[in-house]
């Protein structure tokens, strides 16, 4: 208890340096959770995948379409128990600052797939019924302030003109990780005016959304169905949601890899910090542990004390931290809602936080204890004079 | 002289600079009585601190032998002599060297730490030998509120708490006035003479000097007869 005290009162001896060092271990931790965080949420859309969906696009590339033939001859493939289509929509709301994720989907199909998208039964036949109807995920809906029975106008960009729709249900998540800020509404309102404005163009989705009976299957499916229409005009590439989202953030792997080294650059900064802390702090007192070492401490004993130091600064600082990191992300994630859908604080953050901390109070005493440990008493009375 | 305490034997030490040896302790051969009250005196660099320190066992000869009784401390390893230090020798030192940090009790109360009494009985310890250098209303003093002489005398009071039989004090009255200078040899003359402590002090002032009861002088590592 003596000695718990003497390293308390030690680490904080001087008063500035150590509150410097902590809000430095402080701020540099948030900035790791926080970019953590952030690779996070670019990898949601994986995260949130589901085993048993599989996406089928044009084997080309995501951007040629796919003939809505296709529907009855993938849904003849065994395994398969539900088969939806779409097509990235793109329209802009007002400005395009506003940007927010919207589809057209076959809707009944779609929804079934999707589960955890959770609306109310009345809101969902509303929205069924109505081909002009659409719905949106309640983070998109407090946006915008839109509420059920509001009109709301979409620029279209790969559907030239004015998209307007009703709001006739606002979904929630089953789950955290469930996006919430997208704009679904149907195909066929979509499709039924391009036959008329563009007749080439209707009847081409962008993709396929499978619904499978066992996640075990899904290799077999996949090929199964990219088999169907081998040789064919449109090959397909089949794969599993999680490996379609995968494919959208290996896009910006550059990106995400120069976050990852940041986030961890700033954890050796601070390193650098807390080490030169730790460093002048034992220089300083090279006699007062010269003068126990006198007394019959042996060099363990006072190495503990250095370290003992070291922790508390650092700990401190990793608490200060953790316990900010979600508060920020918070407010990070709602000023950002429209890039991150889902900007939540994974515990993997909170436990790789800690164990930066942990590893800075160590890596950052070893070098002085060390020194503290090994320096003879006569030497070290000698350095002071 | 009476039985000796500590018997030193061909003792030499010698400081390693870049290539050079430079010796600094040359074959001393002397004996220390239990109860003395030896001053170390000698100009700068004659070796004396050193010999201080290695009687003290807090620096390690090149050859010879320094017995404590029947221990030769020169053949102890780093942590056999971490343990002889606790149960033999206390420390005086020039400027005192006391943890700031800590109040004149948790100072006196630290070397305390090292033996099996309990929280309680170190405290009550620690008092007592406040109580005894006349510090008995400064024990939640810290250092800095302290003057010099009354530093130095809870330094004395940490020397003496784990009751050692040997004391060592390095320049001890170096950084006072004269009059705090005198208060501290009194009590030190009090430590040999009530306690029976054997006293073994490094000083440059002749009237520290003067206090003890013999005298040797070290020049350039060679021990002369002073008294």
């Amino acid at each position: 208890m003596f000695l718990i005290r003497l390293i308390v009162k030690n680490a904080f001896r001087h008063t500035l340096r150590s509150f410097l060092t902590i809000l430095g271990i402080t701020v540099a931790l948030l900035a790791f959770g926080l970019l953590r965080t952030v690779m996070d949420a670019w990898h949601m859309g994986v995260e949130a995948s589901s085993a048993t969906r599989l996406v089928t696009r044009n084997a080309v590339s995501l951007v040629v379409p796919l003939p809505l033939s296709y529907r009855e001859r993938i849904r003849g493939v065994p395994g398969i128990t539900h088969v939806s289509y779409g097509n990235w929509f793109g329209g802009i709301y007002i400005d395009e600052k506003n940007f927010f994720a919207n589809f057209v989907v076959e809707p009944e199909s779609y929804l079934a797939l999707y589960p955890e998208f959770l609306i109310d039964p009345t809101q969902k036949n509303d929205f069924l019924r109505d081909r002009k109807g659409a719905i949106v995920g309640r983070k998109l809906a407090e946006r915008f302030n839109w509420k059920v029975g509001d009109t709301v106008t979409l620029k279209g960009t790969i559907y030239p003109g004015q998209w307007e729709m009703v709001i006739r249900g606002v979904y929630d998540g089953a789950r955290p990780d469930t996006d919430l800020t997208t704009l679904l509404f149907h195909f066929d309102y979509v499709d039924e005016t391009m036959k008329k404005t563009s007749p080439s163009r209707s009847g081409q989705v962008g993709f396929f959304m499978l619904g499978i009976t066992d996640p075990d299957l899904a290799g077999e499916v996949s090929r199964a169905v990219d088999d169907t229409f081998k040789n064919s005009q449109a090959e397909t590439l089949t794969e599993t949601e999680k490996a379609f989202q995968l494919g959208f953030v290996a896009m910006s792997e550059a990106i995400l890899m120069a976050i990852n080294l940041v986030s961890y650059v700033v954890i050796l900064i601070i390193l650098a910090v807390a080490a030169n802390t730790m460093a002048m702090s034992v220089r300083e007192r090279t006699a007062e542990f010269a003068v126990m070492k006198t007394l019959g401490f042996k060099g363990p004993a006072i190495a503990s004390l250095v370290l003992g130091e070291s922790m508390i600064l650092s700990l401190t600082g990793t608490a200060a931290a953790l316990a900010l990191t979600d508060p920020l992300a918070q407010a990070f994630g709602s000023t950002l809602s429209q890039y991150f859908p889902v900007f939540a604080v994974s515990r993997e953050t909170i436990l790789i936080g800690l164990g930066a901390g942990v590893f800075v109070g160590l890596a950052a005493a070893a070098l002085p204890a060390w020194r503290v440990w090994n320096t003879p008493i006569a030497e070290s009375f000698r350095r002071i004079g | 002289m009476d039985t000796p305490l500590i018997r030193i034997r061909d003792l030499c030490k010698a400081y390693t600079r870049g290539d050079q040896s430079i010796p600094v302790l040359a074959g001393i051969t002397f004996d220390i009585a239990a109860g003395e009250f030896l001053a170390l005196i000698g100009p700068s660099g004659s070796g004396k601190s050193t010999l201080l320190n290695l009687i003290a066992g807090i620096d390690t000869a090149d050859s010879g032998q320094i017995l404590v009784g029947d221990t030769d401390i020169v053949t102890l390893s780093e942590g056999e002599l971490a343990d002889w230090r606790s149960g033999h020798v206390g420390f005086i030192f020039q400027f005192y060297n006391l943890i700031p940090v800590l109040t004149a009790l948790e100072n006196v109360e630290l070397p305390l730490l090292l033996t099996s009494l309990t929280r309680h009985e170190r405290r009550e310890h620690a008092a007592h030998a406040l109580d005894a250098v006349g510090l008995s209303d400064r024990l939640d003093h810290r250092p800095n509120q302290l003057s010099g002489g009354q530093q130095q005398r809870v330094a004395i009071a940490r020397a003496i708490v784990a009751d050692p039989d040997i004391i060592v004090a390095d320049e001890p009255t170096g950084d006072l006035d004269r009059v705090s200078a005198q208060d501290i040899l009194h009590l030190m003359d009090r430590l040999n003479t009530e306690l029976g402590k054997t006293i073994i002090m490094v000083t440059h002032d002749q009237r520290a000097a003067d206090a003890a009861h013999r005298v040797r002088s070290l020049d350039k590592g060679v021990l002369h007869v002073s008294d």
